[in-house]
């Protein structure tokens, strides 16, 4: 009991998430501002920005639901936060698994995004609205190739646990290396259920203002932003434990350290990507889906059919 | 969401760098209506100009705009200096031309970084904004100041500049043309660029001819207009350079109307500096101005614009009428905006480098509940700013 507690509260739970969001946040805003020529923030800025938050006034507009309102952001922490459990960070076993536990990773990064839309929805300003069916409109365009895209790997694997994919590439080294189109289309996809440019399009700025966001102010927006910083820490998690399954022999405090330099290598990508294009529009967005990332993603899912077949 | 909606985009909105509202009627993401609503910043400069002498109304017209406030102040000078029948010192010409290209620079650099940030691409914003302050340093060097120069002086100019100077401006200027030349191949090559900007904002060459456009919003619908090849000021009679168009007549043609202008300033900012004359910068200009009047065009980094002076004989001009670009190009941006997503909005908008401070003329008072309107005239104006500073504390009478 003591021991559960300790996983969900503190490590790798919600208190270890918290201060590695917050890392992931500054490795993002740091390395987006140096590849712009700017300076960037400093390293504590985003506990900065968190604590200020914190400390301000949160406003509930007169005429959102107050309920659905402030308890969006909760279930987007909640869920992203809990997705950790099933992930293997260092070694190939998670605290929890079973049989399907992946699918059950990928729905609970799905409710983030759902929580964003009710969160908008309910908060009744026109923009948020927008912002919202955006946001919707989007998520059936990047679910389908992030899903078929993890799955392949699992299908070489044979196993929908995450801890068995683990172990299956660890048994085959190199194995990894067969599913890098499905990584660079469930990246991609990742930019896109992370908000993050050009799929930015929910929270379009010189659109929308803030998007599903624009009415939430001080803590709620503190907990929408801590939210966010989750999502993509156990996203990269997800994606470095599925895609980069190497190096997870090693002992605890080498592996730990490789662990985080696979998310913060993932969350770099993230910012590069975001750097050197233009914002899509959602029509643009939804077409480059289907046409480009579906077809790769089921592309790697024919390569991985033949090579189940031909390595048995 | 099928059903129709209006989306409020102004008067303050992350889009618009100046308040003015357009309301969006909106089927699902696709327009299908818009309403402009101007007037948000009026200032009564206009009026303000007939109460103040020619040597004050030099720097008031000059604050029309923050960012062609040259074209302003060059605007207003050439008015009365024909009125006046004052010949101006070529070398004057030369500097005004100089500074006016300078100007265009930054104007067309600061447009590309705005543009860039209306369609999400920061990245280009930054790169731009930063590779203008090369060319801010360069008025500074030469003006003194980074905007708002105050290098007009009627009959003339203030300032003028050292030989020695030649050689790091036009250091300064290849440097500029390099990162020119890489933002050409940005903004053309560049697939979410070129995604989001081609196709965009159509105005084909008769409607643009019918709604009057001017200035890179006309020319890249194939119309060559352009004042310092028709009817050319300052030195622009001696200067060889090249007319852009294009016949994209979207906003991507725009753009490239912009960035190619851009060699074509560098271009004659060489000129300028390889065959500037010696002589004196400026010939006095007497303080009361004959009666006349005059229209005076110039091409500003927005497009043509003119200013009207009468004078009656006095120290003060008996009318100053201004026609900024962005009026013209104002009405072109609803028939743009038709067929457009809403996501196409801020691009559109922006595309035509709007400046509502220059253009705003009158304040429109609009009680939403009651429906009812009044206008508020100069006098009312004034009285209100002079109260509201005095509330605070600040007191012009003293």
């Amino acid at each position: 009991m003591i021991s559960s507690l300790f996983y969900i509260l503190i490590f790798p739970g919600f208190l270890f998430l918290s201060v590695f969001g917050l890392i992931a946040e500054y490795v993002d805003r740091k390395f987006y501002a140096r590849l712009q020529n700017r300076v960037g923030p400093p390293w504590f800025q985003p506990l900065a920005d968190f604590i200020k938050l914190v400390s301000k006034e949160s406003i509930i507009p007169k005429d959102a639901n107050p309920a659905m309102f402030q308890l969006a952001p909760l279930f987007a922490l909640t869920a992203a936060s809990v997705s950790i459990l099933y992930i293997p960070l260092w070694g190939i076993s998670s605290l929890s698994s079973f049989s399907g536990d992946l699918i059950v990773v990928l729905y609970l990064l799905t409710i983030p995004t759902l929580a964003f839309f009710i969160g908008g929805w309910y908060s009744s300003s026109l923009f948020a609205r927008i912002g919202s069916v955006r946001a919707v409109t989007q998520l059936f365009s990047y679910e389908v190739p992030l899903f078929i895209g993890v799955l392949t790997a699992a299908l070489l694997a044979d196993t929908w646990s995450i801890s068995g994919i683990a172990a299956y590439y660890t048994n085959h080294p190199w194995f990894w290396l067969f599913n890098l189109i499905g990584f660079g289309v469930s990246l991609t996809a990742l930019l896109g259920k992370l908000e993050k440019g050009p799929f930015d399009i929910p929270e379009a700025e010189t659109e929308i203002v803030a998007g599903s966001f624009v009415e939430y102010s001080g803590r709620f927006l503190a907990i929408l932003r801590m939210a966010i910083n989750t999502e993509m820490v156990v996203g990269a998690s997800l994606l470095a434990a599925v895609f980069l399954p190497f190096g997870l022999m090693l002992n605890p405090v080498a592996g730990f350290i490789l662990y985080i330099l696979k998310v913060l290598f993932i969350v770099a990508v993230l910012s590069l990507s975001r750097t050197v294009v233009a914002r899509l529009r959602i029509d643009q967005m939804i077409e480059f889906c289907w046409k480009y990332l579906v077809p790769l993603a089921v592309l790697q899912l024919l390569i991985n059919f033949i090579l189940k077949g031909v390595l048995g | 969401m099928a059903e129709e909606f209006r989306v409020p985009i102004g008067p303050q909105h992350p889009a618009l760098k100046e308040p003015a509202s357009f309301s969006i009627a909106l089927k699902g993401e696709k327009i299908i209506g818009v309403d402009v609503r101007l007037g948000y910043n009026h200032r009564g400069i206009e009026k303000a100009c007939e109460e103040r002498t020619y040597i004050q109304d030099v720097y008031l017209v000059e604050r029309i705009c923050g960012i062609c406030s040259h074209a302003h102040s060059t605007c207003f000078v050439q008015a009365v200096e024909e009125i006046a029948g004052i010949e101006v010192p070529k070398r004057a010409l030369y500097i005004r031309s100089l500074i006016a290209e300078l100007e265009r620079i930054h104007s067309h650099l600061l447009w590309l970084g705005v543009a860039a940030h209306e369609i999400g691409f920061d990245t280009l914003l930054m790169f731009t904004w930063r590779d203008r302050e090369i060319v801010m340093d360069v008025l500074a060097e030469l003006t003194g100041n980074r905007v708002n120069y105050g290098i007009n002086a009627i009959g003339g100019v203030r300032r003028d500049m050292g030989k020695d100077k030649i050689p790091e401006i036009l250091k300064r200027i290849n440097v500029l043309e390099e990162r020119t030349k890489y933002y050409i191949e940005v903004a053309t090559q560049e697939t979410t660029v070129v995604n989001r900007l081609s196709g965009v904002g159509k105005v084909k060459k008769d409607d643009a001819l019918k709604l009057g456009a001017v200035g890179p919003t006309a020319r890249a619908s194939g119309i060559a207009r352009d004042v310092r090849k028709y009817d050319p000021y300052a030195a622009y009679n001696e200067l060889s350079f090249d007319l852009i168009t294009d016949d994209h007549n979207d906003v991507y043609g725009r753009t490239i109307v912009r960035v190619k202008e851009l060699i074509e300033s560098y271009k004659m900012i060489r000129q300028i500096l390889k065959d500037m004359p010696d002589g004196p910068i400026a010939v006095k200009a007497p303080r009361k101005i004959p009666a006349g009047e005059a229209v005076s065009r110039y091409e500003a980094p927005r497009g043509e614009l003119m200013h009207y002076v009468k004078a009656n004989g006095t120290d003060k001009p008996e009318r100053v009428k201004v026609r900024t670009p962005t009026l013209a190009n104002i009405q072109a941006v609803k028939h743009m905006l038709r067929e457009m997503y809403l996501a196409d909005v801020p691009i559109v908008v922006a595309a035509i480098d709007p400046c509502f401070s220059c253009t705003d003329r009158l304040i429109e008072l609009k009680d939403i509940d009651k429906k009812d309107s009044s206008v508020i005239d100069w006098q009312r104006l004034r009285q209100y700013s002079i109260e509201w500073y005095r509330d605070r504390g600040i007191d012009f009478k003293k």
